[in-house]
């Protein structure tokens, strides 16, 4: 059928591409930002019941540096959205960002002075995951969703670079056509 | 001890937070170090400040229910109950008897599933991982009560004005009493992992020490004064919700530190499971509203076929209730402390002001006393043993 009839039993084809994602995607390493409510949801998914450990995501990091996904669980108030910043921007690339709950996604039941409306406004947004707190079954769909996200990520493209623009990934396309 | 050889005595700042594990939250904390031993330390709050005083300004008395939630979100009944019964005050309401009862019984559980993440949270913070995975698999049964009564896990709102909106559904009852039967272990199960565990003992035993008298002059309350010796309890000092005629202890340390706090939440927890079991043994079927036909909305059989009724559906939906000119305070012992919410009221269906005194901010005043002279290290131990929630603390 083609090379895999002359390479040996116990050895596997793939694409770079491939393997980079499967391997980004099973390791997943959150920092540890937990901002209010939802985060007491985060260490439950986390913990004993629902154990997010089968899912590759369990190593939460206390620096970011150590860390490629941020779960921003919470409500942002606006003296809190410069540090969010910092810490994103000390996280290796590549990096994800996960929206969890209300509060970061919107601003939730707080659209006064003090709220972020979203933390898409300061960070890059790859999942956004519904919920006043989400129930840690809905973080842990999130987390899955963000995998298949990772599994079609080309490796040409700086990640969160492309957040909505299709068109910049042409260039790499055409030249490969 | 400075000479003419060694360098000039030089202090270094050290900044913890706001993203620390161990901060519980997004508390800031500005420490003074000489060498390793803290000179001053100073925390920095409003990292989480969400304005939810101000947002109670435009809601009406019942919307303000789900705000209180998300205040401190690890006791979130116990919330819901201080502010609810500030605003049964105002309107100078009777609770019927099974809703009082069900009251205690949820307050006590909830006081129990806050104290599991305290515990499980401040192991954590001391190195003991494991005691945060068996915490978190008891909290879990006490979630699904609060998802067994309001539908959801952490933020239950389950509290109204006058009561309740529904009784609870059948299994409540089996449920509790099940959980009941198992805690008792779980518990035992911790102390072993712990209470005499020689690394606990070193990490805490004469840390964070706290008299007696400066606990009460900085007006702490809660856990975090009586680990200090001092019997204060807002249950005993002024129940509320019946709770005169159930019979508990207020468990007491000795010498203020870590560990005495540690030891008092435990006995703590015991004393609300015997609580839990005295009201489960005195609940009879009732009403749990009060009688007060203004305060909960319409039958919604009633609603499709009555006109009346109707017009009632959407104006306790669109406006509310109102409450009578005038203030009231009403304070509870929620797992932190002295929980208190100040309502002011105009007349109309949204409240004038809402005030509320957090016990975690105050208490928070405590932890400069508690590290003064330590090593950094302590400094994790005493914030835990204070158990800070920083929603409650920013509000």
């Amino acid at each position: 059928m083609g090379i895999e009839e002359l390479v040996p039993d116990g050895i596997l084809t793939t694409t770079v591409e491939k393997m980079v994602n499967w391997a980004r995607r099973s390791s997943l390493w959150p920092a540890t930002f937990g901002l209010a409510c939802c985060a007491i949801e985060m260490m439950a998914s986390s913990a004993a019941r629902y154990d997010l450990a089968r899912f590759g995501a369990e190593v939460f990091r206390a620096s970011p540096r150590q860390a490629d996904l941020m779960i921003v669980a919470g409500r942002v108030s606006k003296k809190m959205a410069p540090v969010l910043k910092r810490i994103y921007d000390q996280m290796p690339e590549p990096k994800w960002v996960i929206s969890m709950g209300a509060c970061a996604s919107c601003g939730g039941i707080f659209n006064n002075y003090a709220i972020v409306q979203g933390v898409d406004t300061v960070v890059p947004v790859d999942v956004y995951v519904p919920g006043c707190p989400p129930r840690p079954e809905a973080l842990i769909y999130g987390i899955m969703k963000l995998q298949e996200k990772i599994d079609r990520q080309p490796l040409k493209r700086p990640a969160p670079a492309a957040e909505s623009e299709p068109p910049a990934a042409t260039e790499a396309s055409n030249a490969g056509a | 001890m400075t000479t003419a050889t060694t360098p000039e005595f030089k202090t270094i700042t050290l900044n913890m937070g706001p993203q620390h594990p161990s901060t519980h939250g997004v508390l800031r904390l500005v420490i003074e170090l000489d060498g390793e031993t803290v000179v001053s330390l100073k925390p920095v709050v409003g990292y989480l400040h969400t304005g939810m005083e101000k947002s109670m300004e435009s809601k009406n008395y019942h919307k303000s229910i789900t705000v209180t939630d998300r205040m401190d979100y690890l006791s979130p009944l116990g919330n819901n109950m201080a502010y609810v019964a500030a605003v049964e005050k105002l309107m100078n309401l009777t609770i019927p008897e099974r809703a009082q009862v069900l009251r205690v019984i949820l307050l006590e559980l909830t006081r129990i599933s806050s104290h599991l993440v305290w515990l499980g949270t401040h192991a954590i913070d001391l190195g003991a991982m494991s005691v945060f995975l068996y915490c978190f698999r008891e909290r879990e049964k006490l979630l699904d009560v609060n998802d067994l009564v309001a539908g959801s896990r952490l933020t239950p709102s389950y509290f109204r004005v006058g009561g309740f909106y529904q009784d609870v559904p059948d299994p409540f009852v089996p449920h509790v009493r099940k959980f009941l039967e198992e805690f008792p272990t779980a518990l035992a199960e911790y102390q072993d992992l712990l209470t005499k565990n020689r690394i606990w003992m070193k990490r805490t035993i004469g840390v964070g020490l706290l008299s007696a008298e400066r606990a009460i002059n900085l007006a702490l309350t809660g856990p975090t004064l009586r680990g200090s010796g001092v019997r204060y309890d807002v249950r005993k000092a002024k129940p509320y919700s019946g709770y005169e005629t159930y019979d508990f202890d207020v468990p007491l340390g000795r010498n203020g530190d870590v560990y005495d706090r540690y030891l008092c939440r435990i006995e703590e927890m015991k004393q609300s499971l015997s609580i839990v079991r005295q009201g489960l043994d005195r609940l009879k079927p009732g009403p749990v509203r009060a009688d007060n036909p203004y305060l909960f909305p319409a039958d919604r059989t009633d609603v499709k076929l009555n006109m009346e009724q109707l017009i009632y559906h959407f104006k306790i939906m669109s406006q509310g209730y109102t409450a009578p000119p005038g203030d009231a305070y009403f304070s509870v012992e929620s797992p932190k402390g002295e929980l208190g919410f100040y309502v002011v009221s105009d007349g109309t269906s949204i409240p004038h002001r809402t005030r509320v005194r957090p016990p975690s901010l105050i208490n928070l005043q405590a932890l400069e006393d508690m590290c003064i002279g330590r090593m950094v290290s302590d400094v994790v131990a005493c914030i835990g043993s204070i158990d800070i929630v920083l929603g409650e603390v920013d509000r």
